[in-house]
């Protein structure tokens, strides 16, 4: 299979690195080759977390700028920062609820129009599904499954050699059984959201 | 049972490099392993301190790295096999150890994990700890790959038995922190007893012995030579005249560039994984098949200085090049593309640059920097003495850990940060050279790791500043691991003793100690205040559990509180002085507090002019 490379960047406690653990365990499923890698030092204190994922026959865990096939932003903002990982093909998927720095917060800074921010990716980049997946987690029972909501995009991507049904597969092994049911109605509701979007 | 002691030889599992390095020490039958926690090596111990919950394996956290490596180093001399793991700069606590247990060696395998931090994701330097193979004299073995560094830690072990003496593994953050697929080996029964046979011409350092031993190190040294030859870890691949010469990561981004540049016709690697001492004429019988040859490695030019050297004995004139200004920096790490540019440079091939949009029009995107969280103490504690210190000109040696982030504005409550333990030694100058008030900050963990010494000197040589240690009851920054004052009771865990920081501190004989609790305002800046104007060494225990600590056990109580619109004047000390997270400005450009984040720790109850913060109603 050809390489493919997908960044996922997120604030801390958003649940990237765990929607990277079930991306990786799809793909084991699916038996294509995966290596990620993740920066994660200060998460925990509302710092940026960013995973890379390499699919196929690489031997690199980390992702150069202008390199990402598929950029997926847990936080509208963050998805703009990571901007110089794509490239004029690249499809990005990204959630519109943001999430407020505190000089933000405390009128020290200024947080982009959500409408700018669409405007700056649709130009630069291939592809822009955007929609909002605090929403989709909220109807699907837990406003925590954001992760789950944009997993469920990258599958209906079809971006990555994986099915929807493996994806599931992963949800049910490597999430908590309690949120089990949450996690695959979040999953299923990003899917066909960016179906309809883009 | 811990997914780490599955036993399907031939299963797969997506793991952790550190995870993979951990199950690598399983499957050696490691049964002693000590550590104190670093990113990015905390995950190798975390997972060997809960397997050792659940089997015969020993672990422990030990006050520091020096500490710990003399405590796996007795057991490795008892003849049981033993790991210790620390980040890079740990090292260096545990260099004087390292140094002459080099020339004593071990009996039964050791290993010893240094993970290095390129680009200082979470350290304070990115130093190459390659040196320390040299320095030392000890084999080295560096892994490429997650699925590598697994495989590698049983074949280190065996290595060390074979050469008497412990081996190093040296990673960087990216086997650390990387996930891979990884197929689960046989696990070897750990041996858990030994036994120390006396011999004192062996494991008795006075000059006399270590004449003999550094002798046998550098027969040792020969040894590891003849096996680094031969070693499945070493190898060249590919056909041509190009050389590449690499080691680590390096060797990831050197093969896809490889590929991508289509040169697999053309060129010739070597991948360097037993990289201490370096395979000599395995090297030199590389580079009489090179016309020219580029070393790709981070960090320090290490090999490229032996490649060259190397060359030179063999009298080859051929271009050996590496770090360089149009070719590879020591600065930070490695990513592929910069490794396929300085492959294309060097080989003199066009290379396409990466089509990064132009992002020249972007708006000013909020930083995002990592905060002292919601209800944490070391704000608290901070403000406290920001305010008894009112009117003095102060200096404020900090140390390392959460509280380190407290050097960012509007706390701005750090000035002068190197190591673990620096704030308590560096107070000591400070104070003696200058007129300002000093006031050292460190952290509880950071206190038993290396602030002790510095505290006797201070008190000896009648040093005159104040100490704040700040106890949050757990080593946070790194994950919550235990240290000596921990109550291990709160972990449900038995059969381990508690250090009083008090009792230390008082022992030491420091005459003005005062115990605070920084949620209380008031007494805090009374007491500091008080510490401030003692002639002297003063401590200052400001004591309140780690906010995140108190959550995972269960143990947080307090309610939430809000902002009473009709009482608040928009004053904003709330936020221009404690910068909480959990504030911010509401759409009328009012003060607020988001009820989820608040962790009603009520400082700012107790600083607002107005008492406009009153507690969540039911």
């Amino acid at each position: 299979m050809d390489i493919k490379r997908l960044i996922i960047v997120a604030v801390g406690g958003q649940g990237n690195l765990l929607a990277s653990r079930v991306i990786g365990e799809a793909a084991m499923l699916s038996d294509v080759a995966v290596r990620m890698s993740e920066i994660h030092g200060m998460a925990q204190r509302g710092g940026v977390v960013e995973s890379a994922i390499v699919f196929g026959d690489a031997r690199s865990t980390i992702i150069s700028d202008g390199e990402a096939d598929l950029l997926v932003g847990f936080e509208p903002a963050e998805t703009l920062r990571a901007l110089n990982k794509c490239n004029g093909k690249t499809t990005v998927i990204t959630n519109l609820s943001p999430l407020s720095p505190f000089t933000v917060t405390i009128g020290k800074a200024v947080y982009p129009k959500l409408s700018q921010i669409q405007e700056l990716i649709r130009a630069k980049t291939g592809k822009l599904i955007a929609f909002d997946a605090r929403n989709l987690a909220e109807q699907a029972g837990n406003v925590m499954a954001v992760n789950m909501v944009l997993v469920g995009a990258i599958a209906q991507t079809g971006i990555l050699p994986i099915s929807a049904e493996n994806f599931r597969q992963a949800i049910r092994s490597k999430t908590k059984k309690a949120f089990a049911e949450v996690n695959l109605r979040a999953f299923d509701l990003g899917f066909a959201e960016a179906g309809k979007t883009g | 049972m811990h997914k780490l002691l599955t036993d399907h030889p031939g299963q797969k599992l997506l793991l952790l490099g550190n995870e993979a390095i951990a199950r690598g020490a399983v499957e050696a039958g490691v049964a002693f392993a000590s550590t104190y926690p670093g990113t990015p090596s905390s995950e190798i111990s975390f997972n060997l301190f809960q397997i050792s919950r659940e089997s015969d394996l020993y672990f422990e956290y030990s006050t520091n790295e020096k500490v710990a490596l003399e405590v796996s180093a007795a057991a490795a001399n008892a003849g049981v096999r033993s790991m210790c793991m620390m980040k890079h700069v740990g090292l260096n606590v545990a260099a004087d150890v390292l140094m002459t247990l080099a020339y004593l060696g071990t009996k039964g395998g050791m290993v010893i994990v240094t993970a290095d931090d390129p680009f200082m994701f979470s350290s304070q330097n990115e130093q190459d700890n390659r040196y320390y193979a040299k320095l030392s004299g000890l084999p080295q073995l560096e892994p490429s790959s997650v699925e590598e560094a697994k495989a590698m830690i049983p074949y280190a072990f065996d290595l060390s038995e074979k050469l008497g003496e412990p081996v190093l593994f040296r990673t960087t953050t990216r086997i650390n922190h990387s996930n891979a697929v990884v197929t689960l080996g046989e696990i070897r029964d750990r041996k858990a007893k030994g036994d120390f046979v006396k011999n004192p011409f062996q494991y008795v350092c006075v000059p006399a012995v270590s004449r003999k031993l550094h002798v046998q190190l550098l027969e040792n040294m020969d040894k590891a030579r003849h096996m680094a030859e031969t070693s499945a870890y070493n190898f060249a691949e590919g056909q041509g005249k190009w050389g590449i010469v690499c080691n680590g990561v390096s060797y990831n981004y050197v093969s896809d560039a490889v590929a991508d540049l289509k040169i697999g016709d053309r060129t010739r690697i070597l991948r360097l994984g037993f990289s201490h001492p370096l395979p000599e004429k395995m090297i030199k019988d590389f580079l009489r098949e090179c016309e020219k040859v580029l070393v790709v490695e981070e960090g320090e030019p290490v090999m490229e200085e032996a490649v060259k050297a190397f060359a030179q004995e063999a009298g080859l004139t051929l271009s050996i090049r590496g770090k360089a200004p149009d070719l590879f920096s020591r600065l930070y790490e490695f990513d592929p593309a910069m490794v396929r540019k300085g492959m294309a440079v060097f080989f003199g091939l066009p290379c396409p640059a990466p089509a990064v949009p132009d992002l020249s029009d972007l708006p000013a995107i909020p930083q995002r920097p990592p905060t002292l969280c919601a209800g944490c103490s070391h704000r608290a504690t901070y403000y406290a003495v920001k305010k008894a210190a009112e009117g003095r000109e102060t200096i404020y040696p900090s140390d390392i850990g959460c509280y380190t982030l407290g050097f960012l504005p509007p706390l701005s409550m750090a000035d002068f940060v190197i190591c673990m333990g620096a704030s308590v030694g560096t107070s000591c100058g400070f104070s003696k050279v200058t007129d300002k008030k000093v006031i050292a900050f460190i952290g509880d963990s950071t206190f038993f790791h290396s602030g002790i010494a510095g505290l006797i000197n201070a008190v000896f040589n009648r040093h005159n500043f104040t100490l704040v240690i700040l106890d949050n009851g757990t080593t946070a920054m790194t994950g919550h691991q235990p240290h000596p004052g921990v109550d291990m009771t709160k972990l449900k865990m038995e059969g381990y003793g508690r250090v009083s920081i008090e009792a230390v501190v008082r022992g030491i004989g420091v005459e003005h100690v005062t115990v605070i609790k920084p949620f209380q305002v008031k007494k805090s800046i009374a007491a500091v205040r008080e510490a401030l104007d003692f002639q002297g060494v003063s401590v200052i225990i400001s004591q309140e559990m780690c906010s995140l600590y108190a959550k995972s056990l269960k143990e947080h109580k307090a309610r939430p509180f809000s902002v009473d619109p009709e009482k608040c004047r928009n004053h904003r000390n709330c936020i221009d002085d404690l910068a909480c997270p959990a504030f911010y400005l509401n759409k009328d450009g009012g003060v607020a507090i988001d009820p989820e984040l608040c962790w009603g720790c009520a400082v700012c109850v107790q600083i607002c002019p107005e008492k406009a913060i009153v507690p969540v109603k039911k």
